[in-house]
């Protein structure tokens, strides 16, 4: 009889661990629980210190140099299913600011339809949709007072417009005149914007990325836990990406140019790592 | 005997003048009109349906613009570099005079109908004027404050916290919030009451004298195609043919990366000239006779000029001396004096 009694329990306890792994819910876009996308800043092979000069990082042109500051907007999150079945974030909750130096920011969370998802879409920016729009929009992250201007700020104010990525530091092989850094500080300064223009069309560095989650697992949506997709952005793809480039050549970049070479490398920084179910 | 009378009767009516007078004052002060489309003008470019103009946030932009807190240092005011009496520009600066004696590179432009402006700044970039304080608030050689700290500062005041309740409804001072309220009062610095928008409104029977007339004449043949009436520009961005300065100033292209927008800035207005000298972006010229002097002898083939400047090989406008002072005498009929004296506008 106790032996009945046992094996009926594990047996319906089987059944119900079957039920919560395999069965994949009805895609309802009304039924939405909690996703996280983790932004994991890395260096090459190694985890992210500031201003660590003892041992400071090496790029693909063998320059040495130290991070400051890594600052970046992600927006419009947007997952699919493994069926295929697309679900956009709504816009209002889909501006993150991943501040390296604030560990609290490295989640972008939302809410999703419950599902298996294999695909996840976001942009490295701000839309240009975003970026026109009237003042009472820019909220939160947004607001153009939000970090200064200085230090955290990721706005332009002489050209209307987000900063979308900001990276900051120092090397030793920045020189001291007008094409380095005249201050002598050796510092490296990355500011990449440029959503496309009010106007006329101007330089575009909004990129989208998509991340494969197939291989590395894919993310169970449920209510009853929260799936976090935990993504290494690792910033030596920066310098080494499909444009590999010099610090000392290019030490500054701002609105210019030949910040859409850089942008091009952002696709190069983000690889799906694993994903917690 | 008679005399006496008549002198009594003059003391009075004289008194019942002055009351009249200063009744109607009373009555204008009382009454905030708000934003109203002079009747010679166009439609306006900005969106008031957004921002609607109360006295209330029109006094609290006023309050702002001449607000030293605006700055680092509790130092500058908006009012600093955009004078009332030199018709909101820095008279007598080639280019703005900012913190710690920081010099920028443009000359102050003037605040002054800019609710039928699309685009700011002498090189472009900002679009919509709600978000145009950023600007001079954060530039290292204008107010060199951040935004954030300008609404910490001015957070920690009573006076303000009520101000901004009256205006917006609430006392927490949001970044929309105080934007906003400067361009209320940005929005209200409306120049339409010059000699020429009499004459163009049959205001009182106002009406050129002969040689304002040609003077316009002159004017319609050969310079409306850029300082287009009633605003007197065409709200364009256009190379001029000035020789390039010593900073290499690009102009729209900084803010486009556009090689067919290199050197080309806004195209000012000619309205009130008197007061707003010198001129051009970088106030290189200090006098009109020396702006008369670029067109007529001195335009530059600069990439980009414009080809109005450059017409059948031959750059430049050709007016003689006679057409000038003619020229002149229309120019000076764009003066509004009702605008650089408007109380509602000073500082209170």
């Amino acid at each position: 009889m106790k032996k009945i009694l046992s094996t009926i329990i594990i047996t319906s306890i089987l059944f119900t661990a079957c039920k919560k792994d395999n069965a994949t819910p009805d895609f309802d876009e009304q039924n939405l629980a909690s996703l996280s996308v983790e932004f994991d800043n890395i260096v090459g092979g190694r985890t992210l210190t500031f201003d660590n000069t003892a041992v400071p990082y090496t790029n693909a042109t063998g320059e040495k140099f130290t991070i400051s500051s890594i600052q970046y907007f992600i927006s419009n999150i947007q997952v699919t299913t493994t069926a295929g079945k697309q679900f956009t974030v709504p816009q209002d909750s889909s501006y993150f600011l991943i501040k390296g130096a604030d560990r609290a920011t490295r989640f972008a969370k939302v809410k999703v339809p419950e599902g298996d998802y294999s695909k996840l879409t976001f942009v490295l920016g701000v839309d240009s949709l975003r970026s026109t729009m009237s003042v009472d929009k820019r909220t939160g992250v947004l607001d153009p007072a939000a970090g200064g201007h200085d230090g955290g700020g990721m706005y332009w104010g002489w050209n209307s417009g987000y900063i979308f990525f900001k990276f900051e530091g120092n090397s030793e092989v920045i020189t001291n005149d007008q094409l380095g850094d005249p201050t002598g500080k050796k510092q490296f300064k990355y500011h990449i914007g440029g959503f496309g223009g009010y106007s006329a069309p101007t330089i575009n560095n909004i990129r989208t990325i998509t991340v494969d989650l197939t291989n590395a697992g894919i993310a169970k949506v449920r209510k009853d836990r929260q799936s976090n997709i935990h993504l290494f952005v690792d910033l030596m793809k920066f310098f080494n990406g499909t444009n590999t480039f010099s610090i000392k050549t290019h030490p500054t970049v701002m609105f210019s140019e030949y910040s859409t070479s850089i942008a091009n490398n952002f696709k190069d920084l983000f690889t799906h790592d694993h994903t917690e179910n | 005997m008679k005399l006496r009378y008549i002198k009594y009767f003059l003391v009075i009516i004289v008194f019942a003048y002055a009351c009249k007078k200063s009744e109607d004052i009373e009555e204008k002060v009382e009454t905030f009109l708000g934003f109203q489309t002079p009747k010679n003008f166009p439609e306006t470019a900005y969106n008031f349906a957004n921002n609607p103009i109360t006295k209330e946030g029109f006094e609290l932009g006023r309050m702002l613009f001449y607000e030293p807190r605006l700055s680092r240092d509790n130092t500058i005011t908006c009012g600093s570099c955009h004078i009332q009496a030199s018709a909101f520009t820095q008279h007598g600066h080639d280019v703005s005079h900012g913190i710690d004696d920081r010099l920028g590179t443009r000359n102050s432009p003037p605040i002054m109908n800019l609710a039928w402006s699309k685009a700011f700044m002498w090189g472009g970039g900002i679009y919509d004027l709600d978000l145009f304080p950023i600007s001079p608030i954060t530039a290292h050689e204008e107010m060199d404050e951040s935004l954030e700290n300008v609404l910490n500062k001015l957070s920690a005041m009573d006076k303000y916290k009520s101000k901004f309740k009256a205006a917006f409804g609430k006392a927490n001072i949001t970044t929309a919030n105080f934007l906003k309220a400067l361009s209320q009062f940005m929005l209200m610095c409306v120049s339409s009451n010059a000699k020429y928008d009499k004459v163009m409104r049959k205001d009182d029977n106002v009406s050129f004298t002969a040689v304002e007339l040609e003077g316009y004449e002159l004017f319609t043949q050969k310079c409306a195609s850029c300082h287009t009436e009633p605003l007197f520009t065409d709200n364009g961005f256009r190379n001029n043919g000035l020789a390039p300065s010593a900073i290499n100033d690009l102009g729209l292209y900084t803010a486009t990366l556009l090689n067919a927008d290199k050197y080309k800035f806004k195209v000012p207005s000619l309205r009130n000239l008197k007061y707003t000298a010198p001129y051009m972006h970088d106030g290189r010229f200090l006098t009109l006779d020396a702006v008369f002097m670029h067109y007529t002898h001195e335009v530059q083939a600069t990439e980009n000029l414009d080809p109005l400047l450059n017409k059948n090989g031959a750059r430049g406008i050709s007016i003689n001396n006679d057409e000038k002072t003619k020229l002149m005498a229309f120019l000076n009929t764009l003066n509004d004096e009702d605008f650089i004296n408007n109380k509602l506008l000073a500082e209170q």
